[in-house]
């Protein structure tokens, strides 16, 4: 009997539109950057170019943070029932929109539409509404009464979850009353220009949301903005700490929330056939570029063999390819940087010592790809333990008794993401209490949502987002 | 990079050796010594996380089969029916109709598969076999007091030879759920042994009515149970109670005869009865066989769906693929 083959069901690029290029969004209108920079973005998966975008430069900035500054005055004074109908507002567009930019984000990231379809876009469309109906309720909110938004909010984004990055930034900020100059990542600026023609579609006063598509040095310029009050950051340590750095003295409030190497622990007592699924979606959902990944697997050392095996049987079952197609379980990795440096990496896991294994895989020729791959006789002294790959990699390690799981787990400079796997509720208690993550997950790894708070500890970043936490980032308090 | 997959890794590989001597249960043969040494091995295999469990049945839910890949379901999906009447009101004239269904599903296409089996109570089975002779399609009969169970062993045997001389190609037999909830392992183990004799050379299904049983847990219990007490199909439900097949009890019970087979060498069929009646959900039902037990599985010697309704829909499924329109109920027959 033939085997049962998955004909091609890609979801069609019809439905979303994309101009040829797309301007800066500042104050209500989409314009060219001052000096006339522009910059290509590709699609990972093809290296078809999608559309040239406009670069801000430190004029633009500039011209944004005034914007955003002039906006500040009336939106903040608006009741904060007045701000939730526009919050509501974009929240429902995006409902009624996100066929669209489930298309457009897997066109410009290269992960698969499943996960667009049904993680990026209900994530956030619940952010914009979780965020809606804290507006009017800020007095309530634990922070005294009538707390004040801080002013000009300077947010920086990253290419990994662009539109959901960017509903975490914006729609606390605007909930609380400040106005926003957002700069996406220059690998995948189309979702969040997409966002700004949704701005208008809802009727959002003029300024109150502005998007500076550009590079780093775009990033820096808004950072270093004397009269943007807050700073929001969600991106790699390294530049992390160049805005700690830039911003100490200034009275700018920060938050950070950057890399990690999440341990997901596995006990002998685990539900073995859903721990195998968590170590799949801890690590190749959005190909492993996600900074709370579960990138560390600590297994109990009896049951590693079994594991393993079944780890790697189900690691046959997914399925790369084309991002667009419906069954698609592996995406493209988002850039020719971000491939290079998980192949670094990677090497240097093999010229350390430990043992690579991939499911047997023919990668396509074009665009950016890496096969899902598994490390064994990994050490805590390996690199690849240590160190954010941000690709689908997997390091695993053993361990024997819990003390030796909480040691092995705590012992990283990141403290953003952990996982328990076990049948026992007293165990689960007493692991996570000394775990040093931010967010720890048991029986289940990397599920979201708006009402829960999310952030790091140690070179993780610190602050939080989500909830009635992440108010707090946005108030001056 | 339109369309065509540039990967998709080596499915289903085997990664566990398998033994290569004569197949036999013996690897976990003491498991069954005793009361205690069953429970214990019972109650030592890895637990259930239901939420991840049905996350995960969700998940392969949302695979979208197309085209090619949809007709070579459906019309898989149709050669693994046991069509099924198990009424009170049952005739000879009913079960022949039943019968002429499974052997010709469609009548105005010859193209279309025979079913796997029609599936009575064990008086039925002689017209049934009559019904169907000559064809490929066999006949299942319900036994051991079927679906309550509630009776004395030896009414139950009685009932399963009384069907097996009848002719009955396939013994359907329901679980004493009442001492499975007690915890009397070896009570439902050693009946499903002696059920097993009485069949002889027909093949044995065990049911679990696991909407009885309630828990994950014990429905993978009861699944390694049935195994190692001889098996060669384990089955959800009767169709007679609230809950029967669900996507995620059905990957559960595979994920059960995969890992039995891995220990033991031995293959086990699987078969979801009860509430599953298009055919979405059938396809839904043969993604999950695929992406779990594997491409072994997808034969009709190994996976059953157990309904009756399902089977006119897919045929007008069918029809729609041939002719590119829907042909509307009646144009299939009803019988």
């Amino acid at each position: 009997m033939a085997t049962f083959e998955y004909a091609p069901a890609p979801e069609s690029r019809a439905v979303v539109d994309i101009a040829p290029s797309y301007g800066l969004f500042i104050d209500g209108e989409f314009t060219e950057a001052a000096d006339g920079k522009v910059f290509k973005t590709v699609s990972p998966s093809t290296e078809e170019v999608l559309s040239e975008i406009a670069q801000a430069g430190e004029a633009d900035v500039d011209r944004a943070v005034k914007a955003a500054r002039k906006a500040f005055e009336k939106w903040s004074a608006l009741p904060g029932s007045e701000r939730a109908k526009y919050l509501f507002r974009i929240a429902r567009i995006i409902q009624e929109r996100s066929r669209e930019l489930a298309v457009l984000e897997t066109l410009d990231n290269g992960k698969p539409i499943k996960e667009t379809r049904d993680a990026d876009l209900p994530l956030v469309a619940a952010h914009f509404f979780y965020y809606a109906g804290w507006a009017d309720k800020l007095d309530h909110a634990g922070f005294g009464a009538n707390p004040q938004p801080l002013g000009v909010a300077g947010q920086v984004i990253p290419w990994n979850f662009p539109l959901l990055m960017l509903a975490w930034k914006i729609a606390p900020a605007l909930a609380t009353g400040n106005t926003v100059v957002l700069k996406p990542a220059e690998t995948t600026p189309l979702s969040a220009l997409f966002f700004a023609d949704i701005c208008r579609q809802a009727g959002l006063p003029k300024g109150v949301v502005n998007i500076l598509p550009g590079y780093g040095d775009s990033g820096a310029a808004l950072v270093a903005h004397p009269d943007v009050n807050k700073v929001a950051f969600t991106g790699s340590t390294a530049v992390g700490k160049a805005i700690a750095r830039q911003v100490a003295g200034t009275t700018k409030k920060v938050t950070l929330e950057l890399g990690g190497k999440g341990a997901n622990i596995v006990f002998d007592d685990a539900p073995i056939d859903q721990a195998v699924e968590g170590i799949v979606t801890g690590i190749f959902f959005n190909q492993g570029q996600v900074c709370c990944a579960g990138s560390r697997l600590l297994v109990q050392e009896s049951i590693q063999d079994e594991l393993l095996d079944s780890l790697k049987r189900r690691l046959s079952t997914l399925r790369l390819g084309d991002p667009l197609d419906k069954n698609t379980d592996i995406g493209a990795i988002n850039s020719a940087e971000q491939l290079s440096r998980i192949t670094t990496l990677v090497e240097q896991g093999e010229a350390e010592g430990a043992e690579r294994w991939s499911p047997s895989c023919e990668l396509p020729s074009s665009g950016y790809w890496f096969a899902p791959t598994l490390f064994t006789n990994v050490t805590q002294a390996h690199t690849i333990a240590r160190d954010e790959i941000f690709g689908p990699v997997l390091s695993v390690l053993t361990f024997r008794t819990p003390e030796e799981a909480v040691a092995k787990a705590n012992n990283s400079q990141y403290g953003l993401s952990a996982g328990i796997w076990t049948e026992k509720g007293s165990r689960i208690l007493a692991v996570a209490s000394k775990l040093r993550a931010g967010v720890i997950w048991s029986n289940t790894f990397n599920k979201f949502d708006p009402t829960s708070p999310f952030g790091g500890y140690k070179e993780s970043g610190f602050g939080r987002e989500g909830g009635r936490h992440g108010l707090e980032a946005y108030l001056d308090v | 990079m339109p369309g065509v997959y540039s990967c998709y890794a080596r499915r289903y590989a085997r990664l566990v050796t398998m033994p290569t001597n004569a197949p036999t249960a013996h690897a976990l043969g003491d498991v069954t010594a005793s009361d205690s040494t069953l429970r214990r091995f019972l109650h030592g295999l890895p637990g259930v996380d239901a939420v991840g469990l049905e996350a995960r049945a969700a998940s392969l839910g949302t695979r979208s089969i197309k085209t090619t890949a949809k007709a070579y379901a459906i019309d898989l999906a149709i050669s693994m029916v046991d069509l099924t009447t198990l009424e009170g009101a049952d005739t000879p004239g009913k079960v022949r109709a039943l019968g002429a269904k499974a052997v010709r599903p469609d009548p105005t296409d010859r193209t279309s598969p025979s079913t796997a089996a029609v599936c009575v109570y064990p008086d039925m089975v002689a017209t049934a076999k009559e019904a169907v002779a000559g064809s490929s399609v066999k006949v299942a009969s319900v036994a051991t007091a079927f679906p309550a169970g509630r009776a004395a062993l030896d009414v139950k045997l009685a009932d399963v030879r009384d069907a097996v001389a009848a002719g009955a190609d396939e013994i359907d037999m329901v679980i004493d759920r009442g001492a499975f909830l007690a915890g009397k392992y070896m009570k439902v183990y050693d009946e499903i042994v002696a059920v097993k004799e009485a069949s002889g050379a027909a093949r044995l299904k065990v049911i679990f009515e696991t909407g009885e049983l309630s828990t994950y847990d014990n429905i993978r219990r009861a699944s390694w149970l049935g195994m190692l007490a001889g098996a060669d199909f384990i089955k959800t439900s009767t169709g007679k109670v609230a809950v029967n097949a669900t996507p995620a009890n059905t990957l559960l019970m595979l994920e059960a005869v995969r890992d039995f087979r891995e220990q033991t060498g031995i293959q086990v069929g699987v078969k979801p009865a009860g509430g599953i009646r298009t055919s979405k959900d059938a396809v839904k039902f043969l993604v999950i066989v695929n992406e779990t037990a594997g491409e072994d599985w997808l034969d009709n010697h190994w996976f059953r769906f157990g309904a009756s309704s399902l089977l006119n829909d897919l045929l007008m499924q069918r029809q729609k693929l041939a002719t590119g329109r829907y042909s509307g109920p009646d144009y299939v027959t009803v019988d």
